[in-house]
This record gives C-alpha cells, sequence and structure tokens, in this order.
C-alpha cells in the first residue's frame, strides 16, 4: 500500500539550525496493516508523517502509495487518498462552519468530478446524520450548529469521522489524543480502533505512549535520529512489554530513551 | 427629505455591492484586499466607455469581467508568486491607475451626455408601459444588489463555496484536506473584484461620470457599511452577513446624504470621519482587552493596597 524508499530530509541547511529530519529512511506498510510509532524527541516521527502528507517534499528518495509515485505530488492533491489528524483538535475542522458543512467539506474528497457548484442534499444530509449517529455523542442532532461550539474531544472525533468518511488509502495519525483529556482522549482512541479496524484501513499512529503502541495496531516502529531503529510484529510483539520495548530501544541507540512526554505519562 | 431619502437608497444599493465584495474577500477569506479601490474605478470607466459606444448594457458584464481580471491579479501575485496579500493589492491598485486612464481614452475622466444608461433604457421600458415614476433609480440598484446578494449567498453554499470558507477560516484544516488554496482565493478575489467592478459601472451609468480618483477611500467606506451593518443585524450567519452589507450601505448613505444638505459637518471631513470611524470599529476588541486588563491591574493595587 505505501511503499517509502530511502528518504531524507533535512531541515535548515547549510545554517545553525540546520537538523537532519528523516535519515535514509525506508518503510513499507501492506494494505490494512495499523502500524503505531514512537521514539524520543525530534527522532522524526512527525516529520515522517508530513513527509507522506506532503507538507514538504523530501531531499532524496522516493514515496509510492496504492501504486502511484505521489513523491512530487503537492499536498492538497495527496489529501484526496490521505486522511489527517494532528495534536490540535483544532486543526482538523472550521470553527465558524457548522457541522454539516464541515463533513461536505470531507465528502469533497469523495466527489471528484461532481460539479462544483452542487449543495449539500437530502440525501448527504442523511449520509452524515447516520455517519455522526455512530460517534455516540448526540453530534447528529446538531448538525446546524458551528465546529467552534464543540468541545476538543468532540472536534478530534467529527475530525476522525470527517478523514475516514470515504476510507482513504492512509489515515496519518499524529499524537491525535495527546491533547484532550483522559476521558476524551480514551473515547476518541476507542472511535480510532472501531473505524480503522472495522474499514480495514491503513493507519500509521504516532503516540507517546508506550503501552497504547503495543495494545494498538498489528505493528510498531521505534525511531531515533530519522530513522526506524526498531520494527515488530506478530509473535515477537504479542509477547512484548514496555520494558522490552525500552531495553531494545537501548540495545538499538545505544542509549536510554528520552522523551518528555513520554515518561511523564501515567501507562 | 424625499430626496435624501431617494438618493440614500440608490446610492445605497449601488454601494452595497462594493461591502458585498469585502465581506467575501475580507470576512470569509480574511484577506484585506486593496485592489477594491482602483477596481472600483475599472468597473466605471469601462461601464462608461462601453456605454459612449452605445452599449449601455453590454457595459455591466464587461466591467465585471474586468473586475474580476483584476482580482486575478492580485491573487496570482499572492497566491503563485508569494507577494504578500496586503502588498499584491497595493501594487495591482497602483498598475490599474494607469489602465484605467487607458481605458477613458487616456483621459482623466469619462462622461455620458445624450446617450443611454442602463437607467434611462429602464424608465423609457416603463414609461411605455405607463409606470414611469421617481423610483426607477431605486427599482434597477435594488434588483441589481437584491440578485448579486442572493447569488453569493447561494454560492457560498456549494461545494466551491464552502472550500472557499474553510480557506478564509481554518489554515491548517484546508492544508489537510483536499482543498488547494491558491485556487479558492483565486476564485474568491475574482468574484470579490467583480462585485467591486459591477458597483462602479452602475454608479458610473447612474452618476453618467466617472473620475479616475472617484475609487479614492472606496475600500474604507465598503468596510464602514459592512461593520454598521453587522452591528445592526450580528455576525454569525452567511446571510446575516451579505444582508448586512446592504442595511450597512443603505445606513451609510443616508447619514451621508444628512450630513451633506444639513452640513452639520463639512462634507470635506467625512472621509476623515469614516476612517476614524472604521479604525475604532476594528481596534474594539483590542481597546476592550486594554481597558479590562487596565481595570485588573488597578483593583489588584488596591487590595494589595
Amino acid at each position: 500500500m505505501l511503499e517509502v524508499r530511502e528518504i531524507s530530509k533535512t531541515f535548515h541547511p547549510g545554517t545553525a539550525n540546520e537538523k537532519t529530519a528523516l535519515s535514509n529512511l525506508s518503510l513499507r506498510l501492506e494494505p490494512g496493516e495499523f502500524v503505531t510509532v514512537i521514539g524520543s524527541n525530534g527522532a522524526g516521527k512527525s516529520t515522517l508523517l508530513n513527509a507522506i502528507a506532503g507538507s514538504f517534499y523530501v531531499d532524496a528518495g522516493s514515496i509510492r502509495l496504492g501504486g502511484q509515485t505521489i513523491t512530487y505530488l503537492p499536498e492538497y492533491r495527496r489529501s484526496r487518498v490521505i486522511g489527517r489528524l494532528f495534536q490540535d483538535p483544532l486543526k482538523g475542522t472550521a470553527p465558524t462552519m457548522t457541522i454539516e458543512e464541515n463533513l461536505a467539506l470531507a465528502y469533497l474528497r469523495a466527489s471528484k468530478g461532481k460539479a462544483a457548484l452542487s449543495r449539500i442534499s437530502k440525501g448527504d444530509r442523511a449520509f452524515f446524520q447516520d455517519k455522526l449517529r455512530l460517534l455516540g455523542m448526540g453530534l447528529e442532532e446538531r448538525m446546524r450548529q458551528p465546529v467552534g461550539l464543540l468541545s476538543g474531544g468532540q472536534r478530534q472525533a467529527l475530525t476522525l469521522l470527517m478523514a475516514t468518511l470515504t476510507p482513504p488509502q492512509i489515515l496519518l495519525l499524529d499524537e491525535h489524543t495527546a491533547a484532550l483529556d483522559p476521558a476524551a482522549a480514551e473515547q476518541v482512541l476507542a472511535l480510532t480502533r472501531t473505524v480503522v479496524e472495522g474499514e480495514g484501513i491503513t493507519c500509521l499512529m504516532v503516540t507517546h505512549n508506550m503501552s497504547q503502541a503495543l495494545r494498538m495496531g498489528s505493528r510498531t516502529l521505534m525511531m531515533a535520529d530519522g530513522k526506524i531503529v526498531l520494527d515488530v510484529k506478530g509473535a515477537e510483539r504479542a509477547a512484548m512489554s514496555v520494558d522490552d520495548l525500552l531495553r531494545r530501544f537501548k540495545a538499538g541507540t545505544g542509549r536510554e530513551l528520552d522523551n518528555d512526554r513520554m515518561l511523564l505519562s501515567d501507562e | 427629505m424625499l430626496l435624501i431619502s431617494q438618493t440614500a437608497l440608490e446610492l445605497g444599493f449601488l454601494y452595497a455591492l462594493v461591502a458585498m465584495a469585502l465581506f467575501l474577500s475580507y470576512r470569509i477569506l480574511d484577506i484585506a484586499d486593496l485592489t477594491t479601490d482602483g477596481c472600483f474605478v475599472l468597473g466605471g470607466a469601462v461601464s462608461v466607455t462601453l456605454a459612449a459606444a452605445g452599449h449601455p448594457i453590454l457595459a455591466i458584464p464587461a466591467a465585471m469581467a474586468a473586475g474580476a481580471c483584476a482580482g486575478f491579479v492580485t491573487a496570482f501575485l499572492q497566491t503563485r508568486l508569494g507577494v504578500p496579500s496586503i502588498l499584491a493589492g497595493i501594487v495591482t491598485n497602483t498598475g490599474l491607475y494607469t489602465v484605467n486612464l487607458m481605458v477613458m481614452g487616456w483621459r482623466s475622466n469619462a462622461s455620458l451626455l445624450g446617450v443611454d444608461t442602463v437607467f434611462l433604457l429602464l424608465e423609457d421600458g416603463l414609461e411605455a408601459i405607463g409606470l414611469g415614476g421617481k423610483w426607477n433609480g431605486i427599482l434597477l440598484a435594488g434588483l441589481v444588489t437584491a440578485l448579486m446578494g442572493g447569488l453569493l449567498y447561494r454560492f457560498l453554499g456549494t461545494r466551491l463555496g464552502l472550500s472557499i470558507r474553510a480557506t478564509g477560516d481554518n489554515r491548517d484544516m484546508v492544508r489537510a484536506s483536499s482543498i488547494n488554496p491558491a485556487r479558492t482565493i483565486t476564485v474568491g478575489l475574482c468574484i470579490s473584484n467583480a462585485l467591486t467592478a459591477l458597483s462602479g459601472g452602475m454608479v458610473g451609468q447612474y452618476q453618467r461620470t466617472m473620475d479616475i480618483n472617484s475609487g479614492t477611500g472606496v475600500v474604507v467606506i465598503g468596510l464602514a457599511c459592512l461593520i454598521i451593518g453587522e452591528t445592526v443585524l450580528g455576525r454569525r450567519a452567511v446571510w446575516k452577513g451579505v444582508v448586512a452589507a446592504v442595511v450597512g450601505s443603505v445606513i451609510y448613505r443616508f447619514l451621508y446624504a444628512v450630513v451633506f444638505y444639513t452640513n452639520a459637518v463639512p462634507v470635506e471631513c467625512l472621509k476623515l470621519l469614516t476612517a476614524a470611524i472604521v479604525g475604532l470599529a476594528i481596534a474594539a476588541p483590542t481597546i476592550k482587552h486594554y481597558l479590562a486588563f487596565q481595570r485588573r491591574k488597578a483593583a489588584s493595587r488596591k487590595e494589595e493596597g
């Protein structure tokens, strides 16, 4: 499904702030694979997701998605087949527009070729309502309200729904529950699992929570210095504990894992 | 009094199109589009020149097309060439000065004497069926404005319209969705400048003259109208914004007419007054914050006493 080949990215080259964020990184994801990503501060986790999404073009290497080379495809074109959630729940929805209008925007992706001047139809509205009901937050009764009135958790759940309204070829989650309160985070996480596993969506999820990384999905990557230093799945992963992960990280990189948020998280 | 109301309504409706254009560019797209002043004159110049050549009706869509082109240039500068949005408008506006002179045959004004205008055509038409009267001007201005307002409202509910609104509402979201902001900004600015030029085109035929300098301050007056309307109606929904542009514009022209006839304030001072009102209205949230903070500081000083 996704094939990343030897990509590199250096920010601010030739200045004092030069930073190699991705270094000769390769990664292959099979269709329907749900992969969690962990790593220390500045390991390049978000940069990897942004490279796939097209926030910038990589300096070297190539990216293929669903059989198509997307290395130099602009971000908005990739967005037709890539769903994204950010840490900040405010980033995924337009606050002064209604829930219904936000969903209609997300639905645009599926309606490629449909007339630009068409409006939200009755059929669309019923479809949105059915989908909103799945969130179990009562949002289906509030479709005409501006999204700005929703809580962070509700907005993130809505964003998840929008990103998967038409199943994307890959879903990129960048610590999408980190800014939510524990109850909302748990709820959005459960929804993520239902949607991703239910629809068989190929997914790459960055998290700072080690046990979550082992608990969710079918494969775990660990990153350091712009490289993947650990890649486990199957029986090996099933038998792993958080301590095992930390030990393997140290063996792979020769140092302790330092991620302030990771150390502070309670699990 | 009747004359005052009549003029105020006519000009109010005609200039409402500028306020509507600014509603689209400033409120919806969150871009201060300074193309407006030159674009207004461009619309007027095209309209008056074509009307003088005997095509008063064709002159109106032609003015709109010219305005859309001006909007496209501004949009191109900022979306494709990286010129900051305010500067892009100023650059286009400056260039338009020469273009406008060119359109008017290298003269600084053009006028319509003894030729048909859309207003005269309507009057003739209505008289032929026995409905002639003083309200023709208001009728035409009101119809055009209502039509454009309705179209703009309908448009903002379409897929393309929603994309344009999202572009101004949340750039982060737009980056991650399949919307191309360069495209939505371009479409938005073309439409808003077409509206501005339509206003210029209608005003030109209404006053039967267009001067190279008649656009000065149009953007600030348009903003004033929009702000007045929003103060009266509130800001939440899209339809309110469109209606606010019209209501605000009519109120502004009423105030203007009253000032003009009573000489309560010298007419020469009106631009300064308008600028002050717009400046204050846009600064209001900041001033409120500042005052609240000063009160809090004073209160805590008292406590420490």
